[in-house]
C-alpha cells in the first residue's frame, strides 16, 4: 500500500469511529489490571524518572489502594521495585494529567462500534485538589472511595440500562456550542448528563443518587476524560496501517512527550516535553508551572482541542491564547499539518469547514509547525493541584524521529523503489 | 529614485518569504502580494531527504 492510500486508510478508521459509551466498570475487570500495577500517562517512565508531581500521584494511588500505609511505605514501594508501572495506552486506557488507573478504579468504557474496539478512562475527578493533579490528601482520597464505590457502580448500572449513549452526535453538537474538548467541556457535559439522566434516576435513589448527579453537574470538565476515551477508541483501529505516516497518539508524561504513527504501530517517539504557557489561577505564576502531562492530547489526534480552537474563542480566552481571532489562526495553522477535515466535527466560526484532523509527521517535519494543545497546567509542587490552563506545543524531535523510522520501514519494506 | 527605474512598467511583486521585504516595498507604495513561505524542514538537508523517500505515490 503506497503512503497516500495507507493515510487514507488510517484517516478513514479514525474520522469513522461510532464511540458509544457503554459502561462504567472496575478498571480490574475492564483492563485486566494485576494488583500492584499502576498506570500513568504519557510513554513509559521508570519510577526515578517521574516528576515530584507524578510521583506524589502514585503514592495516592498506592495508599487508595491500600498497597501502602502511609506516603513513606508508598514511596517506599514505588522505589523498591514492588510496584510495576504501564503507561495507560498499553492497557487500553488514556488518564488526563498524571492519568492514574488502578485496579479498584471504575473506567469509563467507550466502544467503537464501527471497529469493534474498547478504550477506558477513569471518571473525572472535577477540580481543585484531585488525584490526576498529583493530590492525595484525606479529601482525594475520600472522594476516590466515593467514586469507587457509589458513583461507578450506579454509572454502570445506569449505562448498561440505558444500551449505550451515542458520543458522535453529541460531540459534534457540543462542537457547535462552543467546546474544543479539552479545556472547556460545559456544553458536552451538560448534553451527556441530559442523555444520561432518565437512566440515571431509574439506577439509582435517595441521596447516592443527588450524590452523582450534584458531582456531575456540579463538574464542567465532566466530558472531558469521556472525549479521552473516544479519541484512543478512534485512534486505535488505525495503529499499525502500514506506511500511514499519520499520528495515533500524542501523551505526555511530566518528563517526556510522545507520539506513536500509525504506521510503526505501538513504537514511542519521545522528546523532553515543554512546559504549557497561559493564563494562572490567583496566587499562582509560571514559576509554580509542572511540566506538561498527560493522556489527554488524545483529543487533537481527532481534531479536538487546540485544533478545533476556532470552534471556542471561550477556550482560547481561557487558556491565554486570545479571542476569536486568534482562535481561527490557530485552527488554520493546524490546517497546515493535516491530512483531512473532519466529516462529523464541524467549525461553525469557519463555515461549517470540518475540523482539522489526521496529524501527517511529514506535514509537520516539512513546515515545522507542531502541534498546538489545550491543557490544564499541574502545579510542580505536589499536592498543590490545579495552577492554570494554557497551550504547549509538541517538540519537533519527536517529528522527527518517527520520520527517520518511516523512511527507514519504507525502505525495508521496498515500497517508492519503482515508479 | 523610482523603483520602476529600467524595468520598463510599474513594478509589481509577488514576495516569496521574509515579510520583511514585502513591507519595506509596500512603505514604498509597490503593489505586493505576499506569499507565506519557508524552505522546507527549516532548510535542513537531512530531513530534506527523508522527507523525499516518503512523498506520496503517483497513483
Amino acid at each position: 500500500m503506497g503512503i497516500r492510500e495507507a493515510n487514507a486508510e488510517a484517516l478513514r478508521r479514525i474520522v469513522d469511529a461510532e464511540p458509544v459509551l457503554v459502561d462504567c466498570i472496575p478498571a480490574a475487570d475492564a483492563l485486566g489490571l494485576e494488583p500492584r500495577v499502576v498506570l500513568h500517562a504519557g510513554p513509559p517512565i521508570a519510577w526515578e524518572a517521574m516528576c515530584p508531581t507524578l510521583q506524589a500521584a502514585v503514592i495516592g494511588a498506592l495508599r487508595h489502594e491500600r498497597w501502602a500505609a502511609s506516603a513513606e511505605d508508598a514511596a517506599r514501594a514505588a522505589a523498591g521495585g514492588d510496584i510495576r508501572f504501564e503507561p495507560c495506552h498499553h492497557r487500553g486506557a488514556v488518564g488526563p494529567m498524571t492519568g492514574m488507573i488502578t485496579r479498584s478504579m471504575p473506567v469509563l468504557v467507550v466502544e467503537n462500534r464501527a471497529a469493534g474496539n474498547r478504550a477506558h478512562a477513569t471518571i473525572n475527578e472535577g477540580l481543585g485538589k484531585v488525584l490526576r493533579f498529583g493530590a492525595s490528601d484525606a479529601s482525594v482520597l475520600a472522594r476516590l472511595a466515593w467514586l469507587q464505590q457509589e458513583a461507578g457502580p450506579l454509572l454502570g448500572r445506569a449505562l448498561r440500562a440505558s444500551g449505550g449513549i451515542a458520543l458522535r452526535p453529541l460531540m459534534a453538537q457540543a462542537l457547535t456550542m462552543g467546546d474544543e474538548m479539552h479545556q472547556r467541556n460545559v456544553a458536552a457535559s451538560s448534553l451527556l448528563l441530559r442523555a444520561l439522566l432518565p437512566s440515571l434516576v431509574r439506577a439509582g435513589s435517595g441521596e447516592a443518587l443527588a450524590r452523582v448527579v450534584e458531582f456531575i453537574a456540579g463538574n464542567d470538565q465532566f466530558f472531558l476524560n469521556v472525549a479521552m476515551a473516544v479519541g484512543k477508541a478512534a485512534t486505535d483501529p488505525a495503529a499499525g496501517v502500514a506506511g500511514s505516516t499519520l499520528v495515533t497518539t500524542m501523551a505526555r508524561n511530566g518528563t517526556e512527550f510522545g507520539i506513536r504513527v500509525a504506521g510503526c504501530g505501538d513504537r514511542w517517539f519521545t522528546a523532553p516535553v515543554n512546559t504549557p504557557a497561559g493564563l494562572y489561577f490567583p496566587g499562582f505564576s509560571a514559576a509554580d508551572a509542572n511540566p506538561d502531562m498527560g493522556d489527554s492530547a488524545i483529543v487533537e489526534t481527532i481534531g479536538l482541542g487546540g485544533m478545533a480552537m476556532a470552534a471556542s474563542p471561550a477556550a482560547a480566552r481561557f487558556v491565554g491564547a486570545g479571542g476569536l481571532e486568534e482562535a481561527l489562526a490557530v485552527t488554520e495553522e493546524m490546517r497546515e499539518i493535516a491530512a483531512g477535515e473532519h466529516p462529523h466535527f464541524r467549525i461553525v466560526t469557519q463555515r461549517d469547514r470540518g475540523a482539522p484532523v489526521g496529524i501527517d509527521v511529514r506535514r509537520v517535519v516539512t513546515t515545522l509547525v507542531t502541534p498546538v494543545i489545550n491543557t490544564g497546567i499541574a502545579g510542580r509542587t505536589p499536592g498543590t493541584g490545579q495552577v492554570g490552563a494554557g497551550t504547549v506545543r509538541a517538540p519537533i524531535a519527536c517529528f522527527t524521529a518517527a520520520l527517520e523510522a518511516l523512511a527507514t520501514a519504507r525502505q525495508s519494506a521496498g515500497q517508492g523503489v519503482a515508479r | 529614485m523610482s523603483l520602476d527605474r529600467g524595468l520598463g512598467g510599474p513594478l509589481r511583486v509577488i514576495n516569496l518569504g521574509l515579510q520583511v521585504f514585502a513591507d519595506d516595498l509596500r512603505a514604498a507604495g509597490v503593489p505586493v502580494v505576499q506569499v507565506d513561505w519557508r524552505p522546507p524542514a527549516g532548510g535542513d538537508p537531512a530531513l530534506v531527504a527523508l522527507l523525499a523517500r516518503l512523498e506520496d505515490d503517483e497513483d
